[in-house]
């Protein structure tokens, strides 16, 4: 039998025999025999547990992981520490193992730790509600982007070029359908330049006004860009403002929420999860109370049971779309739970003032790394804006063949990037660099730039 | 049949009190953080960041030791059910065990500790594997080339859609509405109004099945494709599924497969071999990625050859001296996902393909079958089956005219008392084309001692009557959990529980 079924070949013959089958092939009389497979499917025989093991470890040894090539690359997935007790605790096979809480009252375990994270989520926004997760931030946007043109009833959009270059294709394929008009608006200096996108721009008129503005900040490139502008141009056209935002950065930086943000969105793989090829990631969404409703996937409420104690439940569930169906504003069902568990863990675990000296601690981290590129013959700042964890540069040398050269020397240097026409590098400093590190790092960039 | 595996009824869920909210176990100034040392100059953050960016204190999260976090989390897990405490018979969701093997090679440094842009050639373990899994999927679904991008079901649903569109609009098309059969799960419909599509709902005959004859009334030159799960949500074999497809095609419509069932069938048939064009799988039911409480899971979409180019990209590529490299498929929709999907839950699905191989994959499914079947077969004669053939992998009943209960015996009053019973609950009240519905899945993983003991239950259940149903749960953590409420006076957070004042916790 297969490895996990328990059945032996007496209880297969004692079941078949109990529904009046002979052969297993029975069970599979309504499948038509024109489409029955003759042979069968051609993949391996299965292998025994330490085979699969060892494949496994084969397959893994054949990356090169943070460890080896120590990571300088963000771009919205970020080095980060992760301590043993979020591991523990996330790593429970309670959390791991069970579904979507359809059956609140055994279920108080995961829907107590959403309420937890809601929580959470809303006061690093600075939004009063937050919902239980989507998928990653590049969704998070598009399900930010969905509640703005449900709310608005308008079609166009006006979105920073500071937003995640990811994010914005994801944006666009993902709303294919829904024949919205994008405007991409520009940054200058590594800031976005709001002025003209209104009035004068000859695009503007037919694409109408927009459903919502749409920043980041600090943005790809690293830089703060004030919220305040974008908040004054969506007040003006009458539009959303939502705003992506650096959870880790938020330790420091004024939230999205009180500088007028009406959605806000963040990716929240900081907060506990490994790098991991990119996912599973979290999407973070808060929103102000006016849009709540709009909100897509769970949400958790705080209610009582039968006798009065307090209980944990899903609730507005006529939002989504197992009773809402076409007309739910959102699709999704399946979510990043197991996720969200690990970012509420790791929030409580950093604490107040945990979350202020991380981010401190990787915006010390960039500024002595940057100081140092700069030193180097040849490297310009890719921008000039002020910058917290992440910052771009120009290199003397084609950026591709840098992170070669650099994944060489043991170091994964950067990510690739694009400002103004100019190509550059895009570094991040979490934490978890030290200063020996990044002294190699600048030692090895020096020998690969000249 | 007395020690049956997968029933919980002696889980030591301690006592009934409430477990406090971690901010409630907060104490100023307490903290379980700590940092590595670093060496670097220790900057303020006044000479980091413009002072008009900065804020004045940031924001409050918890303030708690370690031990009291572990003690917090872990009485938390005692309040919560899962697959590794009993069965889980939830209908569609297929919650089968997860394999330990399966969490051990996720949580490799070399998998778990890779940035998703290192360059292809220092990620080359990590391309072969998506390549492997991606190859495995298209030979157990019969398709051309699959993206592993889409992070659940209903993304793959999106994506799946959006290749159907960008196919129709390559040949100057833009038919605009999809067929979908009314027993089909909700994200079908949302998905499709998404991809701009107008959903059109397709009524099963007498025997739950999708009949040519009805489809032939929705059919004409605006049908963009047609969506189905086969077997479908009753857990029936759609039979005529070859004919359906015929004239779905005929009409210019692409055939979409639901692969939310697909545990059902592998290595009896395929998608392909039924007419689909495309396809999503949910990692997450049939490949044993674990559920994580409601994810993340893993939705990857697989086309036939001709619709390969349209895939999201960048797609694994093999070169003639055996290295793994990224490709972007020529008229690609675009990307799907930030990254290139929920990259752990594919090393996971692909250590469990690994494990059953050929032949395991195939006795997964005939025991899924033979399990939902042998459990009808002892629920038949109580619970009525609205739809009379024998089922695949799961089964659907109604609660309605148990007999004795005078119609009164409600699904949701059974779903609870099968808790005091010791097992999760069924799915209820889904499909919606059957009233009181019980979707039961037991999946292979089950024993025949559960699977009795699971029978057992629900056909004391009925007995008992509508009366005593209607009163549980009381062994639980909570009893009946009111839900109204909880819409009614909307509290998403401790701060808006705390601004509701106290009285939570006295009776309503
Ligand atoms: C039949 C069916 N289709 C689609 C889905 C959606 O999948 P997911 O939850 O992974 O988005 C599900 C799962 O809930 C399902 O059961």
């Amino acid at each position: 039998m297969a490895p996990y079924v328990p059945h032996t070949a007496q209880d297969v013959a004692r079941m078949l025999a109990d529904l009046g089958l002979v052969s297993t092939e029975d069970l599979f009389s309504c499948v038509p025999p024109a489409l029955r497979l003759a042979g069968g499917l051609d993949l391996p025989q299965g292998l025994p547990e330490p085979d699969v093991a060892a494949e496994m470890a084969r397959l893994a040894s054949a990356n090169r992981a943070a460890t080896e090539l120590v990571c300088f690359a963000g771009g919205g997935s970020y080095d980060h520490d992760v301590p043993a007790v979020t591991r523990a605790l996330a790593g429970r096979s309670e959390f791991v193992t069970s579904y979507t809480p359809y059956q609140p009252e055994v279920a108080q375990g995961v829907l107590q730790v959403l309420f937890e994270y809601q929580t959470l989520v809303s006061r690093l926004a600075g939004l009063p509600v937050a919902n239980a997760s989507v998928y990653d931030g590049a969704t998070a946007l598009v399900e930010a982007v969905n509640m703005a043109t449900a709310a608005t009833g308008r079609r166009a959009l006006w979105v920073s070029e500071g937003v995640n270059p990811r994010w914005r294709e994801v944006l666009a394929t993902l709303t294919a359908g829904q024949a919205l008009a994008v405007v991409e608006v520009p940054l200058i200096d590594g800031i976005t330049r709001w002025e003209g996108v209104a009035g004068g721009a000859e695009g503007q008129s037919h694409e109408g006004p927009p459903a919502a503005v749409v920043v980041a900040s600090p943005n790809y490139l690293g830089c703060i860009d004030p919220l305040g502008a974008a908040r004054a141009a969506a007040t003006e056209a009458g539009a959303l403002l939502i705003a992506a935002f650096d959870p880790v950065a938020s330790g420091l930086l004024r939230s999205a929420g009180q500088q007028g943000a009406d959605v806000a969105v963040a990716e929240g793989q900081p907060f506990g999860s490994r790098l991991a090829f990119g996912g599973p990631y979290l999407g973070m969404m808060a929103a102000t109370q006016a849009h709540v409703r709009r909100l897509p996937g769970r949400l958790v409420g705080q209610t009582v049971d039968r006798s009065g104690r307090s209980a944990y439940v899903t609730t507005l569930r006529a939002r989504e779309q197992d009773i809402r169906r076409e007309k739910a504003s959102s699709n999704i069902c399946t979510n990043q739970t197991l996720v969200a568990v690990t970012a509420m863990v790791q929030l409580a675990w950093l604490g107040t003032t945990g979350l202020r000296e991380l981010a401190l601690r990787c915006a010390r981290g960039a500024r002595y790394l940057r100081q140092g590129m700069l030193a180097l013959p040849g490297v310009k700042p890719l921008v000039g804006a002020p910058m917290v964890r992440e910052f771009a540069v120009a290199l003397p040398v084609a950026i591709d063949l840098v992170v070669e050269r650099m994944a060489d020397e043991g170091f994964l240097a950067g990510l690739p990037v694009e400002a103004g026409g100019q190509e550059g590098l895009l570094v991040a400093v979490t934490e978890k660099r030290t200063k020996a590190e990044m002294d190699a790092y600048l030692e090895s960039l020096g020998k690969v730039l000249s | 049949m007395t020690a049956p595996g997968g029933r919980a009824v002696s889980a030591p869920l301690l006592g009934h009190g409430e477990e406090p909210t971690v901010f409630e176990l907060s104490a100023p100034g307490r903290r379980a953080a700590s940092f590595r040392t670093t060496g670097v100059p220790e900057w303020s953050a006044e000479e980091l960041i413009p002072a008009d960016e900065l804020r004045s204190e940031p924001p409050a999260l918890a303030e708690v030791s370690e031990r009291d976090l572990v003690a917090h989390m872990t009485r938390l897990s005692h309040r919560q059910y899962s697959v590794d405490l009993g069965a889980y018979p939830l209908g569609s969701c297929t919650m089968k065990y997860n394999p330990k093997v399966c969490d051990e090679a996720a949580a490799l440094e070399g998998f778990a500790n890779v940035h998703p842009a290192t360059p292809a050639s220092h990620a080359q373990g990590w391309l072969e594997l998506l390549w492997g899994l991606a190859h495995a999927l298209c030979e157990v679904t019969g398709m051309g080339r699959a993206t592993l991008q889409p992070p659940a079901g209903a993304a793959g649903e999106l994506t799946g859609l959006l290749i159907m569109r960008a196919w129709h609009q390559a040949q100057g098309r833009s038919p605009g509405k999809v067929l979908i059969p009314d027993s089909a799960h909700g994200t079908n419909p949302a998905s499709v109004s998404l991809a701009g599509y107008q959903t059109v709902s397709v009524e099963s005959d007498e025997r739950g099945l999708v009949s040519p004859d009805v489809l032939r009334k929705y059919l004409d030159g605006d049908v963009a494709g047609m969506m189905l799960t086969n077997p479908n949500t009753l857990g029936l074999f759609e039979e005529r599924i070859v004919e359906v497809g015929r004239l779905v095609h005929d009409a210019g419509g692409l055939l979409y497969y639901d692969g939310a069932n697909l545990n059902a069938i592998m290595g009896i048939t395929k998608p392909a071999v039924m007419g689909f064009d495309i396809v999503h799988l949910n990692l997450h039911k049939t490949f044993a990625v674990p559920h994580g409480g409601g994810g993340p899971g893993a939705g990857p979409v697989a086309v036939t050859t001709e619709l390969s180019e349209f895939l999201p990209g960048p797609l694994v590529a093999r070169a003639d001296d055996g290295t793994f490299y990224w490709e972007q498929p020529a008229r690609s929709i675009g990307r799907t996902h930030g990254w290139h999907g929920n990259a752990l839950a594919l090393v996971r699905a692909w250590a469990y393909i690994l494990s059953n191989g050929s032949e395991g994959l195939r006795q997964v499914s005939e025991a899924a079958v033979l399990n939902a079947n042998w459990l009808l077969s002892r629920l038949r004669g109580t619970y009525a089956v609205p739809y009379g053939s024998p089922p695949m992998h799961e089964t659907v009943v109604s609660t309605k005219d148990a007999p004795g209960t005078n119609g009164q015996l409600r699904a949701l009053d059974v779903a609870k008392r099968l808790l005091e019973k010791g097992f999760h609950a069924p799915t209820v009240y889904f499909p919606l084309v059957v009233a009181e519905a019980l979707m039961i899945e037991p999946t292979e993983t089950e024993s025949p001692e559960t699977i009795a003991a699971l029978a057992d239950a629900l056909l004391e259940i009925a007995r008992e009557g509508a009366e005593v149903a209607a009163l549980a749960p009381t062994t639980t953590p909570v009893g009946r959990v009111d839900e109204a409420r909880a819409a009614r006076r909307l509290v998403l957070t401790w701060d808006a529980a705390r601004a509701e004042g106290p009285g939570v916790s006295a009776p309503a």
